[in-house]
């Protein structure tokens, strides 16, 4: 079948987009700049605005003075491929394929499309239309190849639709830099006054490869379609989710039980071909009484394994209320993420925190009394101890300070408790304590070691902790709440030692 | 007479051997390091895949037992070794364990308040084989639920400890020891002020196999030393 190719240039591509956003804009004469050595250059102008003579590579300082009303706004980067990929997403209703040229066009493979719109010139006018209409300043132009069809939307003033097998007339008239070259070559070229492709066509191969290398014959081999060009198509990601319709409506454990390992085999096989895991999912299972029902499971490690994502389910199948009967199951992977393959391992041997068999463990922990209740500590900097552990972002999260090493009681009391005292001396611990109605009379203390508070957090009084040893033995952490004060200070325990 | 002594004692290996306990190769005894005590236990080898019971009847009790279990995690633990708390109310505070030689990161609470979660959990636990020690505290523990709790051990050689708070009735178990841990007044230090080392008294009030006593033992720069002056042995019916 004959290929052909469809370029669409967006003139203004981060202008109109963000013009799109902001309506108020439309109006007005505004730039996107960016900082490019010291300087604000110009990214991206709109259309008001280069019209008034603001362009982009222009100093945004000179520019000011071109147009006094000139507002400029930070370019985001990476907003061009932003945009351009949901174009050609929106797109895909004319063709299946569809490619990114950054930084302003897509490019659209339409063999055996466009007479389902009545002919190419119909097809060219409709995706014109529609993306003017969106509010984007778009041209198009079609040929045999892609390189062609760049060279015409971006050069051409006329004339869009190139006849098949037309290229070499259509192209010829255009300015080398119509082939994409490098700008040393265009130099060259122009240096050399070569003025359009049809002066470089006339040469011999041979003469043009010795003076300006490989790449500009490659460029014109591409264009005239004598090489093909590989791109990369954006395809929309088929999401994972499987369906599963039931013949009669299930209404037993076993039945969900039996729905969900026929979608969870389909997912994973799928899974395992593409090397990702799953971390979220969920069941939405359809009720013939026209309810939803759903469940979801999540994993601490992306997982593609049956067994274990099975195990999950089956702690929640207890939650799903079947009714009068479930027709219909979906299963749908939110959140998947490329794992690493595992490399069977000969000998078994402490594998820590990357353990598989841990990471699958904790999830099962997770389904049934939820992820909250399960911890891992880091230190964090901070001397105020309710504050000095961290809990870890995630399984895998390794320290970033030692810890410290100072003793500190193995339980840690969660709201101190106030105890009574009795015998005090200034800056020593008290002689006896009294907790919850018992008498402990210290015979050994160690102390007092200061903490103060975090001032630029909370206001309050500093702590002066002490470990004291009792008659029995028993070993308590106690502090006195702000300054020693003739008696009045407040006394509390916060913890005990082992 | 001298042979029926031998046959006896032939037996007996032979029962412990059926009943998981591998007799260790001449001269190759794997000490553990908490000294004397490990004698109690068969082959005087202390228990690895196996679940211990400790009692504990005060805050101050849970304490000491949160020590020398800590203590005795940092030695079971190989380097990037994985352990398991299964915590009441968000008490054990994590800093205190690196004193104990145990890495606090390498350690996986689990904050549970209610019985039943907690022994689901610490039954899933256990049968996980790339975990080195799981500790759980409970309320309550009945004959069976400590029986399913070693089986899972069997097959996971993973080293299970139930601190339990319970101060009432206590139920046989089929754990391979039940413990009890007080906290002793600590020695001077040559006239130092302060507190000394941790001393604690470890009780061991049953070992499956194995004989019970009461021993000493202080927590002195990163391992257990025994205090063998004080070593009492306290007659009572082997479980």
């Amino acid at each position: 079948m004959q290929k052909r190719f469809m370029a669409i240039w967006f003139r203004h591509l981060l202008t109109d987009g963000l013009a799109r956003r902001r309506p108020e804009l439309k109006s007005m004469p505004f730039v996107l700049a960016s900082p490019v050595k010291n300087k604000i250059i110009i990214s991206a102008s709109s259309k008001i605005a280069e019209s008034e003579g603001a362009f982009a590579g222009m100093a945004v300082a000179d520019a000011r003075a071109a147009v006094a009303e000139l507002i400029v706004i930070d370019e985001i980067p990476g907003q061009a491929f932003k945009l351009l990929r949901l174009l050609g997403l929106g797109c895909i209703r004319y063709t299946p394929i569809v490619f990114i040229d950054l930084p302003d066009k897509l490019i659209l493979d339409i063999s055996g499309c466009a007479h389902l719109w009545g002919g190419e010139r119909e097809y060219l006018k409709e995706i014109v239309f529609k993306l003017r209409a969106a509010g984007f300043d778009a041209r198009a132009a079609i040929a045999d190849t892609p390189s062609a069809a760049w060279a015409v939307v971006r050069y051409a003033q006329k004339k869009p639709i190139i006849s098949i097998g037309g290229q070499v007339a259509a192209i010829a008239a255009l300015p080398p830099a119509a082939l994409r070259l490098e700008p040393e070559v265009l130099d060259r070229l122009q240096k050399l006054g070569f003025r359009n492709i049809g002066l470089l066509l006339e040469l011999p191969g041979s003469v043009l490869r010795r003076r300006f290398g490989q790449g500009l014959l490659l460029r014109i081999d591409q264009a005239l379609g004598r090489v093909e060009e590989y791109w990369e198509p954006l395809t929309p990601p088929v999401p994972y989710a499987e369906r599963l319709p039931c013949l009669e409506p299930i209404r037993t454990a076993a039945g969900i039980e039996i729905a969900i390992e026929k979608l969870l085999s389909a997912l994973c096989l799928r899974l395992q071909a593409e090397g990702m895991g799953l971390r979220k999912a969920f069941l939405k299972c359809h009720r013939i009484d026209g309810r939803k029902v759903q469940v979801a499971i999540s994993t601490t490690k992306g997982s593609h394994s049956i067994s274990h994502l099975m195990r999950l389910f089956r702690l929640q199948i207890s939650k799903i209320e079947p009714a009068l009967g479930i027709e219909l199951f979906i299963l749908e992977a939110t959140r998947v993420e490329p794992i690493e393959a595992m490399q069977e391992q000969l000998w078994a041997e402490t594998k820590g925190l990357a353990d598989t068999a841990l990471a699958e463990l904790l999830d099962r922990i997770a389904g049934k009394v939820g992820p909250q209740a399960i911890q891992r500590f880091l230190p964090a900097e901070r001397y105020w101890p309710e504050r000095s552990v961290k809990l870890a972002a995630s399984l895998t999260e390794e320290p970033g300070i030692a810890w410290p090493y100072a003793l500190r009681p193995i339980r840690l009391l969660r709201v101190p408790e106030p105890v009574e005292v009795m015998a005090l001396v200034p800056d020593h611990p008290p002689k006896l304590f009294i907790h919850k109605g018992k008498r402990h009379t210290i015979t050994k203390a160690d102390g007092p070691e200061r903490i103060g508070r975090e001032w630029w957090q909370d206001s309050g009084e500093h702590r002066d902790y002490y470990m004291v040893e009792d008659s029995d033995g028993q070993r308590y952490w106690l502090f006195r709440s702000g300054h020693y004060d003739g008696g009045d200070a407040r006394w509390y325990l916060h913890g005990y030692f082992a | 007479m001298e042979s029926n002594k031998n046959i006896i004692s032939k037996l007996r290996q032979d029962i412990l051997q059926w009943e998981g306990y591998k007799a260790p190769a001449t001269g190759q005894r794997d000490m553990l390091g908490l000294g004397p005590l490990e004698s109690a236990f068969p082959n005087g080898v202390f228990p690895k895949g196996s679940v211990h019971e400790l009692i504990c009847a005060s805050s101050e009790q849970a304490a000491a037992t949160g020590g020398l279990v800590s203590g005795i995690l940092s030695l079971l633990v190989q380097p990037g070794g994985i352990c398991v708390w299964i915590g009441r109310d968000r008490c054990l505070y994590a800093p205190a364990l690196a004193t104990f030689g145990l890495e606090p990161h390498q350690v996986i609470f689990i904050n549970l308040m209610d019985d039943k979660d907690t022994l689901w959990v610490m039954e899933e636990a256990l049968k996980c084989p790339g975990l080195t020690a799981v500790v759980c505290e409970l309320r309550e523990m009945d004959f069976k639920q400590s029986r399913r709790f070693q089986l899972a051990v069997e097959h996971s050689r993973v080293t299970g400890f139930v601190l339990r708070n319970a101060t009432g009735k206590l139920g046989s178990t089929a754990c391979a020891a039940r413990w009890h841990i007080k906290p002793l007044p600590s020695a001077d230090l040559g006239g130092l002020p302060g507190p000394g080392f941790l001393r604690w008294q470890a009780n061991l009030l049953k070992v499956r196999n194995g004989q019970t006593g009461s021993w000493v033992l202080e927590w002195q720069e990163g391992q257990f030393v025994p205090i063998t002056e004080t070593t009492v042995n306290l007659e009572m019916q082997v479980g």
